[in-house]
């Protein structure tokens, strides 16, 4: 009983890191989807908000609703501010140019907040104050509960959004072909803006259940999550959105896997290890339908 | 006055001239053909009037009503089409149906026919239209929450058009409608075509199959690696030894 006890407490650990990851993977593809592009920066948005809900709630003294609100807003606007300034003027450009584009954007991003708020890691509180659940021998921690419960609704926002709206139906019309869409009267460039807004406004709620699990602030935070939500939507197949949730949730499992199993040292190692296994055996990832080239 | 008329049109792909100054011009509903071989530039000429291609000179004029969208209104306005984004043209009545389909392949076909009407709000008319395109194509209504990749290529063409007449359009651009189609389903595509005129909507058809399309037209341009060559009446260039010997094969 006790093994099983131990299992599903690690498998709720692995799904609790694994929403945070999906939320962010969600980003990465879907920007992925409709610009053909891997935003780099997008785990950097994790840190501005990260910092921004900072500044509203410990500097600014807001009450934490707005402050969530504000930050959710100014990382929406932060995305399409970022888009139309370093992506737009490279629609037409080669992958690799937009590429280098965007890690510079990432390393903008960090130098400006290292600029603003220093390299000392700067501690924060906890702002989620929700009382553990224990069923049976397992004890939910508040803070998984909230990231969990707050992760699904989120996903099932999002998945009534793009299948069941006609913004949402412009999304995926934008994402299979640009061309055709605007034929159909569809803003292409609105519609691009609205998925960087969507996608960083999810990198910024997964920013502020990172921060109340790692209550620290620093430049770099959002390089690692980031990184590994990649890794979660390549795995899941980039430019899928339930892929991206399924992606993010098994490398949850994963990581948390090898950390209580095989050692806390190793387990990034791993989590990279599957990227080079999917790349290897399932480039399309999971869920990723196999792109037939048109001659 | 024409409803739609190009005049001197110049377009590049980098340096190299694609289109190399033409005019022409579509009168209302009328049927017209521009006809030529591969690479003649036809798909071009329909990518610069809708905007998918940029244009390097010309004007591409086209009439429409100062009041709202309806057909009885007399007072009309010249809009150029070279300085309209080219997601606001189709809510002027201009609908495309773009060379190889180009349907939605990951949504539904109710989805697709949706997206042709994405720039109209008022939802009774929406679903009007709907059932006349279902009324015209009632392969489409059988398979509406079919996923539209899964369609054949006969389906696919008849909701790339079911998809454009959603638009409710005054005039119909088609880029190669037969393309790839068995003999049947061209004489199909083509009765539509003709009923989609009688109905009322001005047609300008791209077409390889050039007797297919001389024998619905009313007149026909010839293109020629970016010029138009020849031009007329559509029966009389039928019996053109030019036109015979180059493109009908007799």
């Amino acid at each position: 009983m006790k093994l099983v006890e131990y299992i599903i407490g690690q498998l709720i650990n692995g799904l609790n890191a694994g929403s945070i990851y999906a939320l962010i993977a969600l980003g990465y593809s879907m920007v992925y989807g409709i610009a053909k592009m891997i935003n780099f920066a997008h785990g950097d948005i994790i840190m501005v908000g990260s910092y921004a809900l900072y500044v509203f709630i410990v500097l600014m003294k807001m009450p934490v609703i707005v402050a969530i609100l504000l930050t959710i807003g100014f990382c929406a606007i932060l995305g399409i501010t970022i888009e139309r300034i370093a992506y737009k003027p490279l629609r037409k450009a080669p992958p690799l140019a937009v590429l280098i584009t965007a890690i510079g954007v990432s390393f903008f991003l960090q130098n400006a907040s290292l600029l603003i708020f220093k390299a000392n890691p700067i501690p924060f509180g906890t702002i989620i104050k929700v009382d553990a659940v224990n069923i049976g021998n397992i004890s939910i921690s508040g803070l998984t509960i909230v990231t969990l419960v707050v992760t699904f609704i989120c996903m099932a926002i999002l998945t009534l959004f793009i299948n069941k709206t006609k913004a949402g139906s412009a999304m995926r019309a934008v994402s299979e072909d640009k061309g055709a869409a605007q034929l159909m009267g569809i803003n292409v460039n609105r519609t691009i803006s609205l998925t960087f807004a969507i996608g960083s406004a999810l990198a910024a709620i997964a920013g502020i259940l990172f921060l109340s699990q790692y209550p620290s602030l620093k430049p770099t935070m959002g390089a690692l999550p980031g990184i590994k939500a990649f890794v979660a939507a390549v795995l899941g197949g980039i430019g899928n959105v339930p892929g991206a949730m399924l992606g993010g949730m098994l490398l949850g499992i994963i990581e948390n896997t090898a950390k209580a199993y095989i050692s806390t040292e190793v387990s990034d190692a791993i989590v990279f290890g599957v990227l080079i296994l999917v790349l290897l055996l399932k480039p399309s990832g999971l869920l990723g339908k196999k792109r037939i080239e048109k001659v | 006055m024409a409803l739609l008329k190009v005049t001197d049109l110049q377009v590049y792909y980098g340096v190299i001239q694609a289109i190399k100054g033409i005019s022409f011009e579509v009168n209302a509903g009328e049927v017209i053909a521009l006809i030529g071989a591969n690479g003649a530039g036809k798909t071009t000429i329909l990518h610069a009037i809708t905007g998918l291609v940029p244009v390097k000179s010309g004007s591409i004029e086209f009439e429409v009503p100062k009041t709202g969208m309806n057909d009885k209104d007399i007072v009309t306005e010249t809009v150029n089409l070279r300085k309209t984004p080219a997601h606001k043209i189709v809510s002027l009545g201009m609908a495309h149906v773009p060379e190889g389909r180009r349907i939605f392949s990951q949504l539904t076909v109710l989805e697709n026919l949706k997206m042709g009407a994405y720039t109209r709000n008022d939802k009774e008319e929406m679903e009007q239209t709907l059932k006349k395109v279902y009324k015209r194509f009632p392969r489409l209504e059988e398979r509406k929450n079919q996923v539209a990749g899964t369609l054949s290529g006969g389906e696919q063409q008849m909701l790339a058009m079911g998809r454009a007449l959603m638009s409710h359009p005054r005039i119909i651009l088609m880029d190669e409608p037969s393309m790839g189609l068995s003999p049947i389903l061209v004489e199909e595509i083509f009765d539509i075509i003709k009923e989609i005129s009688k109905s009322g909507t001005t047609v300008l058809l791209v077409e390889q199959n050039a007797k297919k399309a001389l024998s619905i037209a009313n007149r026909a341009y010839v293109l020629e690696t970016g010029n138009i060559v020849l031009e007329g009446d559509a029966k009389e260039l039928m019996n053109d030894e030019s036109v015979k010997k180059a493109y009908l094969g007799e």
